[in-house]
């Protein structure tokens, strides 16, 4: 496979020298915005909800758990194995699965099952954003195949937005093969610009904050 | 301009309800633009504007640099790399890779430099058929067309257009409910991602100090051709490099707003290789390919370069009034719009279609959106030079030439100017005073006349020209 | 405040709109110029410099600039006639260093109408008066290049008697574009058709702009679809008493 040629295409077109160190970069922009917790609290929830997210408030890890107990209303759910979640008694709910580290198995139940719930690495306030990174904690699955998706997300994790988020993680390459932003629920407009909500990912999506 | 350019437009433009649909949805992302960059909600617009246009110009200015930079990092974090000069090459890797790994299914998520390289109608000669998972490419895919727009492959298409293929290919009973037409799609490509052992993506963004792809969806399709396959294959243009993923900051705040008017997409993936040691899932080989497919050609002339900044977010055709009368198909190539519009000549030879750099009325809408500060309209102007100077011998373009040198001539000796006003002046027709005229009578009905007049009425002839004017004021105030 | 300045009327003007530089000479006298009129004045290059010709476009602009090198002040009622000397003239001389440093010199002396008067003639109010519901089409050479935008604006705030009425969507190409609106002429006559809907929509009785280019291309869509909306140059309004 040709790099070589590509590269010194490259190099002759910019007039450069193979092994050249280039000028300075400009030094990367990021802006952190001055947010206390409680402003950014109400501002994830705002902009969850704008996306036809819906948003929970939770005062206590039982709340939490009360919560994600109505939205299953007795369907089966996967759970992650996130520790905030069994902190919170989560895992220990009936008919919610977790604990699982294959892969096989894990997709057989996220392929057939209505509810994923996960916690988060970190929530930005702007634009009302999850964010997650996969780990034996966090699988990338559970998130993104079940039709539904509840995020459970302690309170000291919700951070002003993106400049912040790469402020705090300029190497996420470094931590995990995968981040994912996730704002809102699944969406498209690709027919007749009409709106449709959970194509592939999950359309329903709701966002708990202890 | 060749026939077919001409026909293309003019069939858009004879179609009411196709043109219809691509001026609303058009307009519906325009506004979306401009409602989420108004210095009132997002005062820092135009300094992300220059900081994003000065990365863009700094990476394309040292392309090797990074390039070397982003298979390091790949490779550091188990992946690979690849470089593919042409569609050839690209189609070769993922054939042998297939057939090495047995991976026969394979599902792919939007990637415009895939369908630069017409990678699906190759992978068919060899007995492979990936399936397109976004709504809009599967739409088009079913109906074997070429996407409409960067954004929405399928802005063309009616909910009747979309029963009929659904009918068809599918085998459903007919629905024509976008929202039921739409889980149809989900059930049948769901199944696909489940059975697919390759997924092929773009990539929205490498980044170089990372070895990652960053993706950018709304569906949700990106994030499972990335994650179930046991293989990803991310396909990508060698400019879409950036540095750092801190610029991120900058180029994600950019990119959903210029596009459709969102803050971000539902989903951003920054995927750094196949799964680690302690990951649940994701796939087990990773493959980044970098096409060069004729970027290098682009590369030399310092002053076009800047077309290579382009981060494919569709503004400029979203604004384009020239885009939204005549829509994607009307352009000869993958890429449409007043990016396609400079592109094209420079990837496919300036006498590929060589009115394409005259079909503009040089606004300057699109430079005004462009995140990364492209100059299009000035290189449309160059591009317009350099038509003309490798046509030079045609016929059209030769008696061209000699208009407007005739025209130099009259305009560098007044007083012949001013006696061709004259004339023109005396043989034009009487009209009633105020009045504008359908077209010009008989003989005169030639050319540009008639050409505006096709559409347009003509303004009359004033009967005395303003110097006219001018001299038998100056004449009656001195006495 | 009887300075001079000179007028370069634009080739269009000359030939097909006479009254629009009468108009702007009136204005001018109105509120204290003196103007002359170079006489040897045709046209500033741009329909070739736009249609690729780029050395016969370098001949008439060099003529351009003969001619009014000496000039105090370059008045124009267009705003693409006048981002074409300012902003042009730059890339077409770039390898003629002569005409290249007159052009450097005569730019800042080149002055489109609106501007003219709000930032050197520094006047708001020439005293106009027309009772109309007016609304205003940005020329967009004028608009992006000239970033002209609130001025003509302010300036027809003072007019007695009239009412601005803002189009939507605002800001959108005419379709005229110089040698484009023959090449393509069923697609400019289709831009052309989108501007007058939405000068419609605003229920004016008159079109007003500072480029005649734009006003004949909208002129001549609103006659042949019957539409009794009148197109206007700023310097007309602004002249009317």
């Amino acid at each position: 496979m040709p790099r070589e040629p590509i590269l010194n295409a490259v190099r002759s077109a910019l007039g450069r020298r193979a092994g050249q160190a280039p000028p300075p970069l400009p030094p990367a922009r990021i802006v952190v915005p001055e947010m206390d917790l409680e402003t950014r609290i109400e501002r994830l929830l705002a902009s969850v909800s704008a996306l036809a997210g819906r948003t929970c408030r939770a005062g206590s890890r039982e709340a939490a758990r009360e919560y994600v107990a109505g939205v299953l209303d007795g369907r089966p759910a996967v759970a992650s194995n996130a520790p905030f979640l069994s902190a919170c008694g989560i895992t220990a709910l009936p008919q919610v699965r977790s604990g699982i580290h294959n892969r096989e198995e894990l997709r057989q139940i996220c392929a057939t099952i209505p509810v994923g719930i996960t916690s988060a690495d970190y929530a930005l306030a702007d634009p009302g954003s999850l964010v997650m990174l996969s780990g034996p904690e966090e699988a990338r699955m559970i998130s993104l195949l079940p039709p539904v998706h509840i995020a459970v997300v302690p309170s000291d994790r919700v951070i002003t937005g993106l400049d912040e988020l790469f402020s705090l993680l300029p190497n996420p390459a470094g931590i995990s093969s995968s981040l994912v932003l996730i704002t809102g629920p699944s969406r498209t407009a690709d027919i007749e610009q009409i709106l449709v909500r959970g194509v592939h990912g999950p359309g329903e999506l709701h966002v708990v904050v202890v | 301009m060749s026939v077919q350019f001409d026909e293309k437009i003019r069939k858009t433009l004879a179609d009411a309800k196709l043109e219809l649909a691509v001026y609303t949805a058009t307009g519906r992302l325009a506004t979306g633009r401009r409602q989420t960059v108004a210095p009132e909600v997002f005062p820092q617009y135009e300094e992300l504007r220059t900081q994003a246009s000065a990365i863009k110009k700094h990476t394309i200015d040292n392309l090797d640099y990074y390039l070397e930079q982003l298979q390091t990092n790949v490779e550091a974090h188990g992946g690979k790399v690849v470089y593919c000069r042409d569609s050839a090459e690209v189609v070769d890797f993922v054939v042998k890779l297939a057939r090495e790994k047995n991976a026969p299914n394979i599902v792919k998520s939007k990637s415009m430099a895939t369908e630069e390289l017409d990678l699906n109608e190759h992978l068919k000669e060899h007995g492979l058929e990936p399936v397109e998972t976004d709504l809009g490419e599967f739409l088009v895919q079913l109906a074997g067309q070429r996407p409409y727009h960067i954004v929405g492959p399928s802005m063309h298409m009616t909910r009747y257009d979309v029963a009929e293929l659904f009918t068809r290919h599918l085998g459903v009973e007919r629905e024509t409910d976008p929202p039921k037409q739409t889980m149809i799609a989900r059930r049948v490509l769901r199944e696909k991602f489940l059975k697919a052992d390759i997924g092929i993506s773009g990539a929205n963004f490498l980044v170089a100090d990372s070895g990652a792809v960053v993706l950018v969806t709304n569906e949700g399709n990106a994030r499972l051709t990335t994650t179930l396959p046991r293989i990803h294959i991310a396909i990508a243009g060698i400019e879409k490099l950036i540095p750092r993923a801190q610029d991120l900051a900058v180029f994600l705040n950019l990119l959903s707003r210029s596009s459709t008017g969102q803050l971000l997409t539902v989903y951003t993936s920054f995927l750094s290789g196949p799964r680690r040691a302690g990951e649940i899932d994701g796939p087990d080989e990773f493959y980044v390919v970098l096409i060069d497919n004729g970027r290098t050609r682009l590369l030399p002339d310092e002053g076009k370069r800047q077309s290579l900044h382009c981060i494919r977010c569709g503004a400029c055709l979203n604004i384009c009034p020239v885009y939204r009368k005549i829509g994607g198909h009307s352009f000869p190539w993958i890429y449409s719009g007043p990016i396609g519009a400079i592109i094209t000549p420079q990837f496919l030879g300036i006498t590929h279609e060589p009115a394409l750099p005259f079909a503009s009325s040089l606004c300057g809408a699109c430079s005004e959106v462009c995140p990364v500060k492209i100059d299009i309209p000035k290189i449309l102007l160059e591009l317009r030079a350099e038509v003309n100077q490798a046509t030079a011998s045609t016929t059209p373009k030769r008696l061209e030439r000699l208009g407007f040198r005739l025209w130099s001539w009259l305009m560098r000796h007044p007083r012949i100017y001013e006696w061709a006003g004259l004339a023109a002046n005396g043989v034009a027709p009487e009209a009633e005073p105020g009045k504008w005229l359908s077209g010009l009578p008989g003989l005169l009905n030639v050319g540009p006349a008639k050409a505006w007049a096709s559409g347009r009425d003509l303004p009359p002839a004033p009967g005395r020209s303003f110097r006219a004017m001018w001299r038998a004021r100056s004449r009656s105030a001195s006495r | 405040m009887s300075k001079p300045v000179s007028l370069f009327v634009t080739c269009i003007i000359d030939q097909l709109f006479p009254k629009v530089g009468m108009a702007m000479v009136d204005v001018l006298e109105r509120i204290g110029y003196r103007v002359d009129f170079p006489e040897r004045q045709t046209c500033c290059g741009q329909p070739a410099f736009n249609s690729g010709f780029r050395e016969e476009a370098a001949q008439v602009a060099r003529h351009f600039l003969e001619t009014f090198r000496d000039a105090e002040y370059v008045v124009i009622p267009s705003g693409s006639c006048t981002s074409m000397i300012t902003h042009h003239y730059e890339e077409l001389f770039a390898n003629d260093p002569q005409s290249l440093e007159l052009s450097r010199s005569l730019a800042p002396r080149v002055w489109e109408f609106s501007q003219f008067l709000l930032e050197v003639a520094k006047v708001e109010d020439v005293g106009a008066r027309m009772d109309a519901v007016v609304t205003f089409h940005d020329s967009c050479h004028g608009l992006r290049e000239l970033k002209i935008k609130e001025g003509p604006r302010r300036l027809l705030s003072h007019v007695r008697g009239l009412e601005l009425r803002e189009m939507d969507p605002p800001e959108e190409c005419c379709g005229f574009g110089g040698t484009f609106a023959v090449k393509f002429a069923e697609l400019s006559a289709a831009m052309a058709r989108s501007k007058v809907e939405a000068i419609v929509r605003t229920g004016a009785e008159a079109v007003v702009g500072i480029d005649s280019s734009c006003l004949m291309q909208i002129q001549g869509a609103m006659s042949r679809a019957g539409v009794p909306v009148r197109a206007m140059h700023l310097a007309e309004v602004l002249a009317g008493v």
